[in-house]
């Protein structure tokens, strides 16, 4: 918290007083603290960022990284304590469209979910229901938003089975998931969240599942719907070849925190974050040379509960000792403008940064 | 053991026979389908259907494809953790298809594997001094200096620290537990590792660790992969040479920078064109990308003739009917296909389209159509004159004169765009594909 307050030369980044956010959506300081047996888990600690409809967010960091937690978040699905079981702890804000989430009604959120937001699961078995047909289930999201009756509703189930490439869709709308393939369940569940038209889309590593030749398929069919509908996508993954070709703006994550924010391209070409350094080198690509080696980060991901103190990556960065007075390790580096609407959060200085990158970096990659 | 024909076409590498550490021929495995209260079997899955290879000595095989290809089950195959239905796999010269648990033993000392999953292939009550140790128990094998010293040299070697000697799996990282795995399988200094989709349980920086690490340890202990994997890149890595699969079948073996630069069979094509590139500027490149129509059929009743076929934009009615074999076109670049990428077509006579192929086209840019019967054109020219150097260099050749060649391939492919009204494909995806002036 102390460290928070000490942001003043945190450039570009919102304050948290100011409440006209003028983007679709704006999150603001977002925080996702689960409490457990073994001590507060942060999966999410202070994450703030912007989109506006027509645009693709891409999310990328490891696994524990705070990815899906964000995503949950923003679909206000944390709340599940009901069932006797500790609740997570989230602060911060959520603007969707003018309308604050976190401290709205749950019942006014409830309506919005589905119908201005939806989500794409990464498991397409285990978010689709066994024992209702893909129609049944389509018709439900439509039903639940719009007063129609199940014959319209029906109508539209195959329009949007139509409109995401399953052949046959008036046939295959009275099918099972188990009767779909992969990539066919995935169709369905994209069918099933863009059938009331929302205007943020939510896709949590889509085609993880998936081959490559249906991701691709997937992948495309994102983009087409996107440039129909015009909705503000989130995505999700991974994988940087996913977001290299569907994200507009790039967002890395480490360790529940954003540590690099920017254009796509910026993000990839100018990259000013060694975290963002290390997955760029760890990739083996197709469109290079090969290299002769990868350029790995050592170490393995941090745990949540422990998270280093100062900048949570220095005990897997190589340039953890160039900032002076070990600041790396007592400091926590706040988001820092590098560049035209792109920031990154490290002790090293901007110049620094950038001889790294052109001498050291950009050469082997 | 079952007659296999119509493999009998294949054209083995005249690689010295000492060099050849595994040869499989023919290779089969058929899943039974039981069904009803007298389990009768209905039918076969066939997970694996005649495969020829072999692997040389220090060298790294790939293997891709899709989920279902029969990549996995190919692996416990040749590791002899299943039995082949047919065909036969010699380890040095030696028949191992059918020999028993005893008659394998001693051979396991040879052969080792490495599982995809690290928190299912560790046992969960056991130390991990006790599973990286199991492997000496069993074969009664007493390392120099005892187990002990052994195991904890082997966790280093890893980059482990052997002070976990006494540490349970569940207190490790997914990266540390594939460690552990591989250092079970060193254990025994074996000839050949068969590493089912050693990293793609792990996050992206970790992966080129244990991608790195496996690197290492081929170089200082001179070992024999054979990687099984789906990512093309990470294959393209740590491979020497690459089997592409599909269906049961391998439809293209060649060596990394033949098949990485001039892939032959169109699905090899198709699956590198669909891996996406990290580079945001390609974004808008998507003409290259080949999208393929449909599902993988059903290895349970596969397609007749060329597997591929169903799915293919260059088949002809030869590939419906008769199975190409796998033959070597270009030193070091086996294929089985009739119409091959950046090659001289094999059946040239047959030029009718079949009507699935005409609606696969649509999903093919004209710039790929255009650019394959280009290479194709040059390449049987060069083959033509007699220059056998037709490789790689040839997949860049100019526009220019081939121009003419390339018109028969754009007018099918025009024909296809007015006479495809039974394709049953959604209409964003015919958009994709610029249209026709």
């Amino acid at each position: 918290m102390t460290e928070l307050s000490k942001s003043g030369a945190a450039v570009g980044e919102p304050t948290a007083a100011s409440p006209a956010p003028t983007a679709f959506l704006e999150v603001r300081d977002l925080k996702v603290h689960f409490p457990t047996d073994d001590g507060l888990v942060k999966s999410v600690d202070g994450l703030s960022f912007q989109l506006e409809k027509g645009k693709t967010l891409g999310i990328v960091g490891e696994s524990g990284s705070g990815k899906s937690v964000t995503s949950l978040g923003i679909m206000g699905l944390h709340t599940a304590g009901q069932y006797g079981k500790r609740k997570a702890q989230i602060s911060g804000e959520i603007w969707l469209d003018g309308t604050e989430l976190l401290s709205a009604d749950p019942d006014h959120v409830r309506k919005l979910r589905g119908r201005q937001m939806a989500m794409i699961f990464q498991d397409p078995l285990s978010a689709l229901h066994p024992y209702y047909t893909i129609g049944q289930q389509i018709v439900e999201a439509y039903r639940i938003h719009h007063d129609v009756d199940k014959k319209t509703a029906r109508r539209r189930a195959v329009e949007m089975l139509d409109r995401v490439g399953i052949p046959q869709p008036d046939k295959r709308v009275d099918n099972y998931p188990h009767e779909f393939s992969g990539g066919m369940r995935q169709r369905a569940m994209i069918a099933m969240s863009l059938v009331n038209n929302p205007e943020l889309l939510i896709a949590d590593e889509p085609t993880t599942a998936l081959d490559v030749t249906v991701q691709a398929q997937i992948l495309d069919l994102i983009r087409d719907l996107q440039k129909e509908f015009g909705s503000a996508v989130i995505i999700i993954t991974h994988d940087l070849g996913v977001v290299a070709e569907l994200a507009d703006d790039l967002l890395v994550m480490y360790g529940g925190r954003c540590v690099e924010r920017g254009p796509a391209d910026k993000v990839f070409y100018e990259p000013r974050h060694p975290y963002t350094w290390g997955l760029l080198g760890s990739m083996p690509r197709l469109d290079r040379e090969q290299q002769e080696r990868l350029i790995p980060v050592k170490g393995s991901p941090p745990s949540l509960i422990n998270v280093p103190s100062g900048c949570a990556f220095n005990p897997r960065c190589p340039y953890a000792d160039i900032p002076k007075d070990n600041v790396t390790r007592t400091v926590r580096p706040e988001l820092a403008e590098v560049g035209s609407k792109h920031w990154a959060a490290c002790h090293m200085t901007r110049e620094q940064r950038e001889r790294i990158w052109a001498e050291e970096i950009a050469p082997k990659l | 053991m079952s007659e296999n024909p119509k493999d009998t076409a294949v054209t083995t590498a005249d690689a010295a026979d000492g060099d050849i550490l595994l040869k499989v021929t023919g290779l089969q495995k058929h899943f039974p389908i039981k069904k009803g209260l007298l389990q009768r079997q209905v039918g076969a899955v066939h997970a694996v259907d005649g495969l020829d290879f072999e692997v040389r000595k220090g060298e790294t095989l790939g293997v891709v494809g899709e989920s279902g290809c029969g990549k996995s089950t190919m692996g416990r195959l040749i590791t002899r953790l299943l039995e082949p239905t047919g065909g036969k796999v010699e380890f040095e010269g030696k028949d191992i298809t059918h020999l028993g648990v005893a008659g394998m033993r001693p051979l396991r000392r040879d052969v080792q594997m490495i599982f995809q999953d690290p928190y299912s292939s560790l046992n969960p009550r056991h130390t991990i001094g006790t599973i990286v140790g199991a492997p000496f128990k069993l074969q009664g094998v007493t390392p120099e200096g005892g187990i002990k010293k052994e195991v904890q040299r082997l966790l280093s070697v890893v980059g482990l620290n052997p002070e976990h000697y006494n540490r349970y799996p569940h207190e490790f990282s997914g990266g540390q537990r594939q460690r552990i795995g591989i250092a079970r399988a060193l254990a025994l200094s074996p000839k050949l590792v068969v590493a089912d989709e050693p990293v793609s349980a792990l996050d992206v920086s970790i992966q080129a660790q244990v991608v790195n690490l496996l690197d290492d340890l081929q170089q200082e202990l001179g070992l024999t992969y054979v990687i099984i994997a789906h990512d093309l890149s990470v294959v393209r890595h740590v491979s020497d040479r690459i089997a592409v699969m599909y269906l049961g079948k391998i439809v293209e073996l060649a060596d990394r920078d033949l098949l990485y630069t001039s892939p032959m069979h169109p699905y090899t094509k198709a699956l590198m064109s669909a891996v996406p590139i990290p580079d945001p500027a390609r974004k808008s490149a998507k003409s290259e990308r080949i999208l393929l129509k449909g599902d993988v059929p059903s290895p349970i009743s596969p397609p007749s003739g060329c597997r591929f076929h169903t799915r293919c934009w260059k088949a002809t009615e030869i590939c419906k009917t008769t199975e190409p074999p796998l033959l070597e076109l270009r030193p070091g670049q086996r294929v089985a296909c009739h119409h091959p990428e950046n090659f001289e077509d094999q059946q040239p006579q047959d030029t009718v389209l079949l009507s699935d192929a005409k609606a696969a086209a649509e999903l093919v840019a004209d710039e790929v159509l255009a650019e394959s019967a280009e290479t194709s054109a040059a390449v049987a020219e060069a083959v033509g004159k007699g220059d056998g150097a037709a490789s790689g260099a040839t997949a860049k050749e100019p526009a220019g004169e081939s121009a003419e060649e390339s018109e028969p391939a754009e007018a099918t492919a025009e024909e296809s765009g007015a006479a495809s009204d039974e394709s049953g494909e959604p209409e964003t995806q015919a958009e994709d594909t610029p249209k026709k002036k």
